[in-house]
């Protein structure tokens, strides 16, 4: 079973000013800002609450925030002391889980999957955090939810509860400001001209059309905070425990003593991740030889796996790597990435059905992959665009399945061109196909046409001229795909490219 | 008795067969792949799987008809869930092209590699992997030495081979079943309208174990391949009957 996550945002309202009413309890009365000079002017980085209040925000001059309180005290901001205090303060809090991560410029994640029951429940555990925070000297909100965005989202902009129950990260956002989302600034000025003041009003929308009017980063961005889609952390103290060492009596010379080696390590390694349930992702091998140096190898897996015999396989393909030269007195295996396995795995390995998911295929690809690079391995789902170059993506994974179905209304070439290669043509206008073209210097006369297609660029999203695309057969009966780029327009020659080949 | 002399010859034609590791087909219900009378030069008249096949295509033209053969190939042979690799060096396959021959893109897994020599050992290894149902790989170049191993690769785990060479050495040895030059010849459209018609290909057979080689044309029809040759017989055939 996956161990349902649940996270704990943090947010410091008046992190730097709060810090420095530690530092100087003087000030704790006073309204203060640190400011910082930008080009020329004085502008404030941090108001404290006292001079909030009375309508001093960030990024107003310092002239404008005396005419507002004349006796308003400033202090220098120390660039870089949000991340060290930050740090320090994650530092603290692995009291209540191991697994922080800082979220710059004024927050903590905390992973507490599995944690709270410690504090006899969710909510006497976040109720504990903020309040020794607090007691701290630090203004802080949290906020706990199954994903880091929604828990972001709600420590910053919640106004009704602090705790989102499993499962109901939609209908915690639905009331929030877009800003909630981490989006950019420029996709929120974006929402904000379009009238979308809650996330409500787009949460609904198609999401080729949320993907066209605002870019893949705001998808990635709304499925994080739903769920739909993993955020990694960057852990404050990075857990490394899956590590097995192997000492030799004697130094190891041979590829078959390296080979033992490697199996006794797999296997006390994979006897501990089948305990927790876990599967191997990464996994980097060390051999410490007799003159002090040390060699690395590694190996990646496409799915968790703890199958002994296919990860030695995997490293059996590195073993001709290490050279023993005088002998190696110490080998360890350290399991960088580890995930959960679901339980039907087991049973995949061994069956014979084929298709993406059979385990034979699997180890066939980890083994292209490890000895080749992942970058070498593609497979392509349909995306809902016209454009020749962008109706196919690459997909994440062998079980990304597709969303919308493979389009074969219009023709296709069999090979396209990665780039269309520019060509010469002869050409009645206004619309008509061409009547030869020279390609690689050979002149080929079209003898039947078809088109034109016209695919228009997405404007909103890049700029550039539409194309006319013509599906067209020379003497030889070769078919070829042509475009013409643009309109025609006086006096300018129009530039005709070949793009790609019909079987 | 001439006829009884062609029948014991043909009983011992089926014998060397047998004897060279040629099964008979287990029953009719052997799946055909329309490919209509090219099938029938091949041994037993049945199109050989888990063999190596051989398909010289030095142009792009080539290339390209010679890639919409295969997958239309690979179309019937894909099950409901099979999975195809296809191993090049710089692609060019729009995997869009691919829904047009009766294959879901999603099932094609492309390895895309840089050296000969790795494009080689990925191809072995992809035709040992038992739960694949063809591997394609476009090689410049493949010595005897080298289609003997992805030949005994190919015997024991029943994968079918497609390799598709660049280099135009047709005389060249090696242990692949067949050797195939697809090009494209002019479409027609049904009753000569405008526009261009399904795809036609010139398929020529060069090289068949066991077999007689030959050129026939075929086309495309959307779903299933026809045989032009055919079609012209039915055609006139129908015209006689007419007038």
């Amino acid at each position: 079973m996956r161990v349902k996550r649940r996270f704990v945002a943090i947010w410091f309202r008046h992190l730097m000013t709060d810090w420095m009413t530690l530092k100087h309890p003087g000030f704790s009365e006073l309204p203060f800002v640190l400011t910082t000079p930008v080009r020329g002017r004085v502008v404030i980085t941090a108001a404290n609450a006292l001079a909030e209040m009375q309508g001093i925000t960030t990024e107003m001059a310092m002239a404008d925030a005396r005419a507002i309180i004349p006796s308003l005290e400033m202090m220098d901001d120390i660039p870089g002391q949000p991340a060290k205090l930050l740090k320090a303060l994650g530092e603290w809090c692995i009291r209540y889980t191991p697994l922080i991560a800082v979220d710059m410029p004024d927050g903590l994640i905390l992973d507490i999957s599995g944690c709270s029951h410690l504090w006899g429940g969710e909510r006497a555990y976040l109720g504990a955090i903020i309040k020794t925070l607090r007691s701290k000297g630090y203004d802080a909100r949290g906020a706990m939810a199954d994903t880091i965005g929604t828990a972001w989202a709600v420590a910053r902009f919640g106004k009704v509860k602090p705790i989102i129950e499993p499962g109901q990260q939609t209908e915690a956002l639905l009331s929030l400001a877009p800003a909630a989302l981490r989006l950019e600034p420029l996709t929120l000025e974006r929402l904000q001209k379009l009238g979308f003041y809650t996330i409500q009003g787009f949460i609904g929308m198609g999401r080729p059309v949320l993907r066209r009017r605002f870019g893949q980063e705001f998808l990635m961005r709304l499925d994080q905070a739903l769920g739909n889609e993993d955020e990694p952390m960057q852990l404050l103290q990075p857990v490394e425990p899956y590590h097995e060492r192997l000492p030799c009596l004697e130094p190891i010379r041979t590829a078959t003593g390296i080979e033992i080696a490697i199996r006794k390590l797999l296997e006390q390694l994979c006897h501990r991740l089948e305990g927790e349930g876990k599967g191997l992702r990464t996994a980097i091998l060390k051999c410490y030889r007799v003159d002090d140096k040390i060699i690395q190898v590694s190996i990646g897996t496409s799915h968790p796996s703890r199958y002994i015999d296919h990860l030695f396989k995997l490293f059996e393909l590195k073993v001709p790597l290490i050279e023993p030269a005088l002998g190696i007195e110490l080998f360890t295996l350290d399991a960088l990435k580890v995930e959960d396995v679901e339980p039907e795995q087991e049973v995949l390995w061994s069956t014979t059905s084929g298709g993406l998911e059979d385990g034979r295929l699997t180890e066939l690809l980890d083994k292209i992959s490890n000895k080749m690079g992942a970058a070498t391995i593609h497979r392509y789902l349909p995306q809902e665009c016209h454009w020749p170059e962008r109706s196919i993506k690459q997909a994440k994974t062998l079980q990304d399945k597709r969303m919308t179905a493979w389009r074969t209304d219009r023709p296709r070439p069999s090979l396209l061109l990665q780039k269309p290669e520019q060509i010469q043509v002869t050409a009645p206008i206004p619309d008509y196909p061409p009547m030869l073209f020279v390609y690689k210097n050979k002149v080929h006369q079209i003898k039947k046409a078809d088109g034109p297609e016209r695919i228009e660029r997405e404007w909103w999203l890049e700029k550039g001229e539409h194309r006319d695309y013509y599906y067209v057969e020379d003497q030889d009966g070769q078919r070829y795909w042509l475009f013409r780029s643009g309109h025609y327009s006086d006096g300018q020659p129009k530039q005709w490219f070949i793009h790609g080949f019909f079987a | 008795m001439p006829d009884n002399k062609r029948d014991i010859i043909s009983k011992l034609q089926k014998d060397i067969l047998l004897w060279e590791g040629f099964k008979p087909p287990q029953t009719d219900s052997a799946d055909t792949f329309g490919l209509g009378p090219i099938e029938s030069a091949f041994p037993n008249g049945v199109f050989p799987l888990g063999a190596l096949h051989e398909l010289i295509c030095p142009t792009a033209e080539q290339a390209a008809a010679t890639s919409g053969f295969i997958t239309g190939i690979l179309g019937k042979l894909i099950k409901q869930d099979g999975v195809c690799l296809w191993i090049g060096s710089a692609r060019k396959l729009f995997p869009s092209s691919l829904s047009a021959f009766n294959i879901e893109p999603d099932r094609m897994i492309f390895i895309d590699l840089k050296r000969e020599r790795d494009m080689l050992w990925v191809t072995e290894e992809a035709l040992k992997c038992e739960s694949l149902t063809a591997v394609i790989a476009e090689l410049q170049d493949i010595n005897i030495a080298q289609s003997r191993r992805l030949q005994l690769a190919v015997e024991s785990s029943k994968v079918t081979g497609f390799i598709m060479r660049t280099d135009l050495n047709k005389a060249k040895t090696s242990t692949c079943v067949a050797r195939w030059r697809v090009s494209p010849i002019s479409s027609e459209t049904e009753d000569g309208l405008p526009g261009v018609g399904f795809p036609r290909w010139q398929v020529e057979l060069l090289k068949v174990r066991n077999g007689s080689p030959g050129v026939w044309k075929m086309e495309w029809a959307g779903r299933s391949f026809v045989s032009l040759d055919e079609k012209v017989i039915a055609h006139e055939a129908l015209e006689r009957r007419a007038g």
